[in-house]
């Protein structure tokens, strides 16, 4: 989409122009600084009144061989004046520090976009690792694009010379000068930045005075060629956004804030994290050790299967467990989860989904778990599995995962991915008092108590805290009784706890939203079905394909088990149902055997997130044919 | 499975029993070792509504379900794992894991190396009859080496493990041993166990009747009892023996603990070790005796106390970062914010 808005096939150099939404990717060595530049220029853009959506994409490898194709390391922006859902599909800006670089990204250039390349790191050296046969900034294989040629390395190190570093310590500075050039380009502030080098440097005055000199220099590198007319700059005007207070959050901490506010709003005095690290979940796991203020207790276990036996430990004492991980950690976990499910203790499991089988792609994205999550056990073990849409999604739907956890007495699986963890977006911070409380109210009484006495409504067992008088029970993974609890071998027993186990879940339906539609009307000729992190995606190429003349829908799931009780009425008024997915195919299984529906899928399974453009076309395909 | 209010100061061994029939087989230790915790629990006066016990899977794990305190039957190995979320969440419970050698040394290994080195305050129960019972008889990971089983019809080939080895090096804080059937140092132990801050880890030598029936009699029957046996305690000399006549000595030319009798061969007294629970390098030394040269330590061999714990480390960790809040708002507003205007 930014290539249609934005496409000026050449920028005269010099020129100061308006443009209402850009992207930019900032690509180098994995050691280069690249996420921290990203993030930079992501909080210096929100700080600007911009819309925006972003994309980290960085190696598996801490540290990769420098200088090769396999170690480089990007942080893509688009940041507008207009709505921003996704990271961009076309480069306006690439920002290539090392050849390899550009190797990788130039693909995702527009034709005449813009290449900053630091010059210094072009030698002869570098350029054969990355596989070129001739330097690409000299052959005349760029003259597609508007190539500035720039010897950061240089000016870095002119620029920091004062501070008596070594070389390599001096150039660690270079993406700061980049930063400031770039944060001139877009007429953004320096502050913010500024603020947090000073944080984070305040222990080495030298390294600062190096990062501080690199980012001035940067910008007024820009300030000095805008005179001599060699660089371009641009305004993007303030998004048209909902008055009120506003910060930028990444889907990981809004996960996290979400499962303290659910915390709070069920009454519970803990919550317990138990979890291993594992790409690219763990950072769930660092944001929740920096809450322990507010109820959370965090337990880095042995492993993965530790991880989710400590928080069943911690529902059944009467906190809050909550375990975290990916997808092969989920794998380890699913027998205790099947003891939570049989327990009927409550659970909230988060899975930031990454591509797979086995280690797969640990850096890249992927939404594949989905059959894991519904299906992934052994016996009929039925729980309830949301997903999360936005960063800022996470927070609500997090809430959600505590509520039908704590209400229904069952492990609630919240799938997010590599995408989501990593994203970041301005967040309009809501009010939490907004949020209807839904308090847990633990079984006191010994009257009459037994351990799976049940709600007539939810079929939720009742949840008695280990410490109450009286209430002592025993309770475990053998079949129970329907109501004592007590071990049963009895066979009408087990058919009328597997069903009832099946009919708890299946009944959230009626406390979920009926579901909605996001774009378009209701019934028509195409409905587009998606679920997760393609949101941003699919939602763009649904009004792009609408504005021109399409007629076309938009449904996004948020409740994958159970479905909203409508969905298989509201998908029956649509002639065809198009299911885009970073999996093989799954939601859209789920979809044609749950209500016999001829929908389609639409996969891609790169490690990247779907393009506007290529979810567009597949809309357009559909109905043209 | 719901238990009558229990009287307010319970002190009979049955008011910690359950109401559900039990279902070992018919001669098996874990009777009486049942029968041992729960006279453990009335000479502590242990109030039920506040004791928990934890289990895996196998025999030894249906042990939760005959007491009348809180219990979880979980899965197999992973005891110490939800227990240690059980102590976490609430650490003013008190938890009692129950184990067997295949869960707690070979499917759980991994737990109980974490949970020793971590020091939860709770107590761990190994009943060790060096075979898999539930699934009907095939070697465990203290079977000896050559046991014959249906899994290992010409006998295993892998070296057994030693839970006393294993809990030491794992850096268990206390380290006990008992037999099932010798009722009142089985209580001392689990009662020591109880009181020691920190895992209390306390291996249970029990006799599977069905699949593995005598297996520890060389150092517990009658007949060799005295001559077998090592009953340490603190500050007392190790001496064994029908008169106590034998005792163990340090070669210290050799660095290995010697069987030797006073009056022969000229040792003395003197020449006798006094036993110091707090001595890991004499209690590394001591389990590992084994017969038939040797006789089987049993008793506290290791008990390093300590005022702390790693629930309460956690705790203390969490109070030092400020009170608790439920402050959301604010927390959503903590840093960089700014205010887009109407």
């Amino acid at each position: 989409m930014s290539g249609q808005t934005t496409a000026t096939p050449t920028t005269p150099a010099g020129a100061h122009e308006v443009r209402d939404r850009v992207v930019i990717r900032f690509a180098g060595d994995s050691g280069d600084g690249m996420q921290l530049t990203g993030t930079q220029f992501t909080r210096e853009t929100a700080l600007a009144g911009n819309d925006l959506s972003t994309f980290p994409d960085y190696p598996a490898e801490i540290r990769a061989p420098a200088g090769t194709t396999f170690g480089v390391s990007a942080y893509q922006i688009q940041f507008g004046s207009t709505e921003v859902l996704t990271a961009g599909d076309e480069l306006d800006v690439l920002v290539a520090m090392n050849p390899a670089a550009l190797k990788v990204t130039l693909k995702d250039l527009r034709l005449g976009g813009t290449i900053i390349a630091d010059t210094g790191s072009f030698s002869e050296r570098n350029l054969a690792k990355a596989g070129y046969e001739t330097n690409p900034l000299e052959d005349g294989s760029l003259a597609p694009y508007q190539l500035i040629p720039i010897d950061i390395s240089k000016l870095t190190l002119d620029s920091v010379a004062e501070f008596g570093l070594s070389q390599k310590e001096a150039l660690r500075s270079k993406n700061m000068w980049a930063l400031g050039l770039v944060l001139w380009m877009y007429g953004r502030e320096r502050a913010a930045t500024i603020e947090y080098l000073e944080r984070k440097f305040a222990k080495s005055p030298e390294i600062l005075g190096a990062n501080l000199a690199a980012l001035n220099a940067g910008h007024a590198y820009g300030e000095t060629a805008e005179m001599s007319g060699t660089l371009a700059s641009y305004t993007i005007s303030k998004a048209d956004v909902e008055p009120g207070l506003y910060r930028t959050v990444s889907g990981t901490e809004a996960l996290a804030w979400g499962l303290v506010t659910g915390l709070k709003k069920a009454g519970l005095e803990r919550l317990m994290l138990g979890s291993y690290p594992i790409t690219p979940a763990s950072p769930l796991l660092h944001v929740l050790a920096g809450l322990k203020q507010y109820g959370v207790i965090t337990f880095q276990a042995e492993d993965e299967i530790a991880a989710v036996c400590s928080a069943i430990g911690a529902s059944y004492a009467g906190a809050l467990g909550v375990t975290s991980s990916s997808g092969p950690g989920i794998a380890l976990k699913t027998e205790a989860i099947g003891l939570a499910i049989a327990a009927e203790l409550p659970l909230v499991v988060v899975n930031s989904q990454r591509a797979g089988p086995s280690t797969g792609l640990p850096t890249k994205t992927e939404q594949s778990d989905l059959y894991q999550s519904v299906y992934g056990r052994n016996a009929d073990a039925p729980l309830a599995v949301v997903a999360s849409a936005t960063p800022s999604d996470c927070f609500e739907t997090a809430i959600e995962a505590v509520r039908l956890a704590v209400k229904y007495m069952t492990p609630v699986i919240l799938l997010t991915d590599g995408y989501l963890a990593n994203a970041a977006e301005p967040w309009l911070i809501p009010d939490t008092d907004d949020v209807a409380p839904f308090p847990v109210a633990f079984r006191t009484d010994p009257e009459g108590f037994q351990p799976f006495l049940r709600d007539s409504d939810t079929l939720a067992r009742v949840w008695p805290k280990p410490g109450t008088p009286g209430l002592q029970h025993r309770i475990g993974g053998i079949e129970r009784s329907y109501d004592s609890g007590n071990i049963s071998y009895d066979p009408a027993n087990h058919q009328r706890m597997t069903e009832t186990r099946a009919a708890k879940i299946a009944g959230i339906a009626d406390d979920i939203p009926l579901q909605e539609v996001a774009v378009g009307e209701s019934t028509g000729k195409l409905a587009v079905v998606g679920w997760g992190s393609t949101f941003g995606a699919i939602y763009q190429a649904v009004r792009r394909v609408r504005d021109e003349g399409y007629q076309v829908s938009h449904i996004h799931l948020r409740h994958l088990m159970p479905f909203p009780k409508n969905l298989g009425e509201l998908l029956a008024g649509f002639d065809r149902i198009l299911v885009p997915e970073m999996n093989n195919g799954q939601l859209v299984t789920m979809l044609r055997s749950t209500y016999l529906l001829p929908a389609e899928g639409l996969n891609k399974v790169t490690g990247k997130p779907f393009k506007v453009a290529e979810v567009a076309d597949a809309i357009r395909s559909r109905l043209e044919a | 499975m719901a238990t009558a209010v229990s009287p307010a100061v319970p002190h009979s061994p049955k008011d910690y029993a359950s109401d559900q029939e039990v279902r070992w087989c018919p001669g098996c230790g874990d009777y009486a070792i049942l029968k041992g915790v729960q006279k453990a629990l009335a000479e502590l006066n242990a109030s039920p509504e506040n004791t928990v016990f934890i289990s895996g899977i196998g025999c030894a794990a249906r042990f939760p379900y005959y007491m009348s305190t809180y219990g979880f039957h979980t899965i197999h190995g992973r005891a110490p794992a939800v227990a240690t979320g059980v102590k976490l969440a609430n650490p003013d419970l008190d938890v009692w894991v129950i184990s067997g050698d295949g869960d707690a040394l070979s499917i759980g290994g991994n737990h109980l190396l974490h949970l020793l080195r971590r020091d939860v305050n709770l107590q761990f129960l190994l009943f060790n009859n060096e075979i898999y019972g539930l699934t009907k008889g095939q070697y465990s990971p203290t079977s000896r080496r050559g046991t014959r089983s249906p899994s290992t019809p010409q006998g295993s080939l892998d070296t057994p493990v030693s839970a006393g080895a294993v809990a030491l090096g794992a850096g268990a804080r206390f380290v006990a041993r008992a037999v099932d059937t010798q009722q009142p140092k089985l209580i001392q132990a689990l009662k020591r166990a109880h009181d020691h801050q920190g895992t209390g880890f306390v291996e249970i030598f029990q006799n599977c009747v069905v699949f593995n029936d005598g297996i520890f009699t060389e150092f517990t029957e009658k007949a060799v009892a005295a001559d077998k046996q090592l009953h340490v305690e603190h500050g007392k000399p190790l001496r064994f023996g029908k008169t106590g006549e034998k005792g163990i000595r340090l070669d210290p030319t050799r660095l290995t603990l010697e069987a030797v009798t006073v009056g022969e061969n000229g040792v003395t007294d003197d020449d006798i070790l006094v036993h110091d629970e707090t001595n890991k390098v004499l209690a590394q030394m001591l389990v590992a005796l084994e017969p038939p040269e040797m006789p089987v330590a049993l008793g506290v061999i290791y008990c390093q106390p300590t005022t702390t714990s790693y629930e309460v480390d956690v705790y203390a960790q969490i109070a030092s970062v400020g009170a608790q809040s439920d402050d959301l708002n604010g927390l959503l507003r903590k840093g960089q914010t700014w205010e887009v205007l109407p």
